[in-house]
């Protein structure tokens, strides 16, 4: 692979398995990946927000992805993972997974941006692809935003 | 000069100075002949005058040079203290506080001369007595500068005479002198009320360094940076410039009383190990000097130099401002200072959990160790507040004069009358506070009090009083604004809702009178007939308690018509870290702020009454409903619930209680107050978050808004 080229031009994902589809979350978001823990219940919000953890001191509030998206809801296993993701409007936002997989970088061009997302595939911002197959690339700020 | 690193020193003198400036001129309005109150006007005039002229802002050094010209007029008696004076001088203050301002702003003072001001204050001047104008020349420092100049050769202005030199020093004068350079003793004496005397020094040092060559001082450069000095100081320089040009750059240094010098003649000086001090001098000299070297105090006491100003030393004792050994520090500074108390707490929480579940019989040691850290992080805590707590005074020094304005635009009589200004809150809530207050006091002003002519009829005394007054309970610190004027009038203020279309006639037709009151904080509203720009834009009580509650206080009117009203403004002492009762409500951990808890109760569900279909408890006599927290934190309900008694929390919010039932009560705990983030702050009934000894997180509920 041409180097240079692809420093340009290419992102890192941090690859999450959400049942058997496979999504990539760009790794410039990424602050942190921790394992499942007790959180704390908040009542009167939204049904997707499982509730706050404490990450390193802070309050973290915790969303399921899967609910959010509009999947069955999750059953914790082992590999059950949060990833902290921080926006710089939001701060720290953790998102629960099924299981974190790989890191791979994508060539920008290699991305196909989904036509015109319908509400179906809102938070689906384009695919990749990848040696092990299709990654959907996750478009984080619709899924934190609270209109969806 | 390159200034802009004392920029910060300087505004923060320059608003002290106006202060300082500002109480004095109201106490002079009612005790014109106060020569206390006239001598420290002139001496924060001088001051910032002194200041303005280093920092090179030239408008503002002319208009504070005419302000004390004037004072120095009515220092010597030449003017008497007339009302519309003291609106010029006010309206000096206005003027300067544009100046720091901008300054503050743009580190540019602008471009306003108020040249109209200036005129005025000449005109009082002139418009003194005829005798005025020759009298101002003496008064003046101008004066003592050539009475300095003189160089009377006793007392402490010719301390610089008596600076020892040793070999080193000699030899570079020597050379100096070689060189065409001539060596300068000098003599600075600072004034009695700076506080940053060393800095003062510092400026000095450098305006003359930028002259020539400073070779000794004395006490030595290191006495001095560490203020081991009284108010004089002596040093040698030397220079190719004359003797006055470095005297002038001396004196452009702010706070500097005097400054005197000449030109030092080495052979006359005392040499360290030589005996001809008495060369020129006579025995009484040398006297001064081992007075001025082992007794600095007899130095600052000496008499005034000339009678120019007799009264600025005698005075000197009653209007001294104490010097206060301080440190300013940046906010910020101590915000990380409380978030790293923060973290301990939670740390020693964590230790405090942990140590409970070992074996305790084999861990006492660490019990008692923990124990003692727990004592510890408290005592921390307090004090780490405690210097973030600031006296309200600050905010509130500024409403005499606000309310004096009022009074004068709005054609009423009115006093203000204080209490509790030395009530201290933490930092960033006084900073708050100002505008709130000052809100609430105008619409007293404007609103609240009758003209005199309705308060004659009424048989109220014609002046009307504003009352501010301050005073800590339990955790909290209440700010109430009273007046004794007209009251709310309840039906005017439904009327008006009504026509503003806040609420509709029927509605208005049920609500009690405190529900209709509340409607005056509602965004829009406006009872003012004639909309004043005093106030009257119906944007007023609304932000008044939008801010407060941001602060996490709350706002409480009580009125009586015809009699006055009372606002109430309770605030809660720290923000960060509280008290908090633990309580578990379906198995889920809740923090209640020991603040808002009145007390803890064992009802029996016998006792429970319902009330238009509400749950109410009789307690001693008053009614309070129940608040079942299940239900409102959409809690689970514990099957082994016991059926026969509720504990019940009896929370209150100013007058009014309510009853919070929990399931389990689980101690009171120093919890550190985490945001929940802007992601999710939907949750009303939860004001934040908090992390418990074993990492996990309890909500904080916030029982105000049960209530």
């Amino acid at each position: 692979m041409d180097e240079l080229s692809t420093i340009s031009t290419s992102i890192q994902y941090i690859v999450v398995k959400l049942g058997e589809e496979r999504f990539g979350i760009n790794i410039s978001y990424v602050d942190n990946i921790v394992r499942m823990q007790r959180m704390t219940r908040v009542p009167e919000v939204a049904s997707y927000i499982k509730g706050v953890i404490n990450l390193r001191g802070e309050v973290v509030p915790v969303m399921s992805t899967r609910i959010k998206m509009g999947l069955e809801p999750d059953v914790e296993t082992s590999a059950t993972r949060i990833i902290i993701l921080k926006f710089e409007q939001q701060g720290y936002i953790g998102f629960i997974v099924d299981a974190v997989n790989e890191v791979v970088t994508l060539n920008a061009d290699t991305i196909e941006k989904v036509a015109d997302s319908n509400k179906d595939d809102a938070f689906v911002q384009g695919v990749g692809k990848s040696e092990d197959g299709l990654i959907s690339i996750l478009n984080l700020n619709a899924l934190i935003d609270e209109q969806i | 000069m390159d200034v802009s690193q004392y920029l910060d020193i300087f505004l923060a003198e320059a608003g002290e100075h106006l202060q300082s400036l500002s109480d004095p001129i109201m106490i002079l309005e009612q005790e014109p002949e106060n020569e206390d109150t006239i001598n420290e006007i002139f001496r924060a005039a001088h001051s910032l005058k002194g200041m303005a002229g280093t920092m090179g802002y030239k408008n503002m050094q002319n208009l504070t040079h005419d302000m004390e010209n004037v004072f120095s007029e009515v220092r010597n008696g030449n003017i008497k203290i007339k009302s519309d004076m003291i609106d010029v001088l006010f309206q000096c203050l206005d003027a300067l506080e544009g100046y720091t301002n901008n300054i503050r702003e743009s580190s540019d003072e602008g471009t306003e001369t108020n040249e109209n001001l200036i005129k005025a204050l000449n005109d009082i001047l002139n418009g003194g007595t005829g005798a005025s104008k020759d009298d101002a020349g003496p008064a003046k420092e101008s004066a003592e500068e050539t009475k300095a100049a003189a160089g009377s050769s006793d007392s402490a202005d010719d301390a610089w005479k008596h600076i020892k030199l040793g070999d080193a020093e000699t030899t570079v004068l020597g050379e100096a002198l070689k060189q065409g350079k001539t060596p300068y003793g000098l003599t600075v004496k600072i004034q009695e009320s700076c506080i940053l005397k060393a800095a003062r020094a510092f400026l000095v040092f450098k305006a003359i360094e930028e002259l020539g060559e400073v070779i000794i001082s004395d006490p030595s450069t290191q006495d001095i940076e560490d203020e081991k000095f009284d108010f004089d100081f002596s040093l040698i320089a030397i220079s190719e410039k004359p003797l006055d040009e470095l005297i002038t750059a001396a004196k452009g240094v702010s706070e500097i009383e005097n400054v005197t010098g000449g030109v030092l003649d080495l052979d006359s000086t005392e040499m360290e190990s030589d005996e001809d001090e008495e060369a020129d001098n006579t025995p009484a000299v040398q006297e001064t000097k081992a007075e001025s070297s082992h007794e600095p105090e007899t130095v600052k006491n000496a008499p005034a130099p000339s009678g120019a100003a007799p009264a600025k030393a005698d005075k000197k004792p009653a209007g001294k401002p104490v010097v206060n050994r301080t440190v300013r520090v940046d906010i910020e500074k101590l915000d990380v200072l409380m978030n790293l108390v923060s973290e301990l707490i939670i740390a020693k929480n964590s230790l405090v959990a942990a140590s409970g579940n070992t074996e305790e019989r084999t861990n006492s040691a660490i019990t008692e160790q923990v124990e003692y850290l727990e004592s510890v992080t408290t005592s921390l805590h307090e004090s780490v507040m405690k210097v973030r707590m600031v006296p309200i005074e600050s905010v509130v020094s500024k409403f005499p004069r606000m309310i004096r304005d009022l009074s004068k635009k709005l054609g009423k009589k009115m006093e203000l009358y204080m209490s509790g200004e030395d009530t201290e809150l933490d930092r960033t809530v006084v900073d708050e506070i100002g505008d709130p207050l000052m809100h609430l006091l105008r619409n007293s002003a404007d609103h609240g009090l009758e003209s005199a002519e309705v308060r004659k009829e009424r048989g109220k005394p014609e002046v009307g009083s504003i009352f501010l007054d301050a005073y800590q309970e339990g955790n909290n610190v209440i700010i109430e604004v009273r007046d004794d004027g007209n009251g709310i009038d309840t039906e005017a203020v439904k009327a008006k809702a009504i026509e503003r279309g806040v609420i509709t006639a029927e509605q208005g037709d049920n609500m009690s009178e405190k529900e209709i009151i509340d409607l005056l904080f509602h965004a829009g509203f406006s009872t003012a007939k004639v909309v004043s720009d005093v106030s009257g834009r119906g944007v007023g009580l609304d932000v008044v308690k939008s801010k407060i509650e941001s602060l996490s206080g709350e706002v409480e009117v009580k009125s009586k018509l015809g009699e006055g009203s009372t606002w109430s403004i309770r605030l809660p002492l720290t923000l960060a870290i509280i008290q908090a009762l633990m309580v578990t409500v379906g198995g889920e951990k809740y923090a209640i702020s020991l603040g808002s808890i009145q007390t803890i109760e064992d009802i029996s569900r016998d006792s429970i009454k319902l009330v238009e279909n509400k749950e109410v408890i009789h307690l001693r006599g008053s009614v309070i409903p129940l608040i079942d927290l299940h239900t409102v934190l959409d809690a689970p309900r514990l099957s082994d619930e016991d059926p026969e008694h509720l504990i019940v929390v009896i929370v209150k919010k100013g007058d009014k209680l309510a009853g919070l039932v929990v399931d389990e009560l689980m101690g009171q705990q120093e919890v550190v107050i985490k945001s929940l983030g802007k992601y999710i702050n939907k949750c009303k009934v939860i004001s934040g978050a908090t992390i418990l000894g074993d990492g996990e997180v309890a909500l904080i509920l916030d029982a105000n808004v049960l209530i």
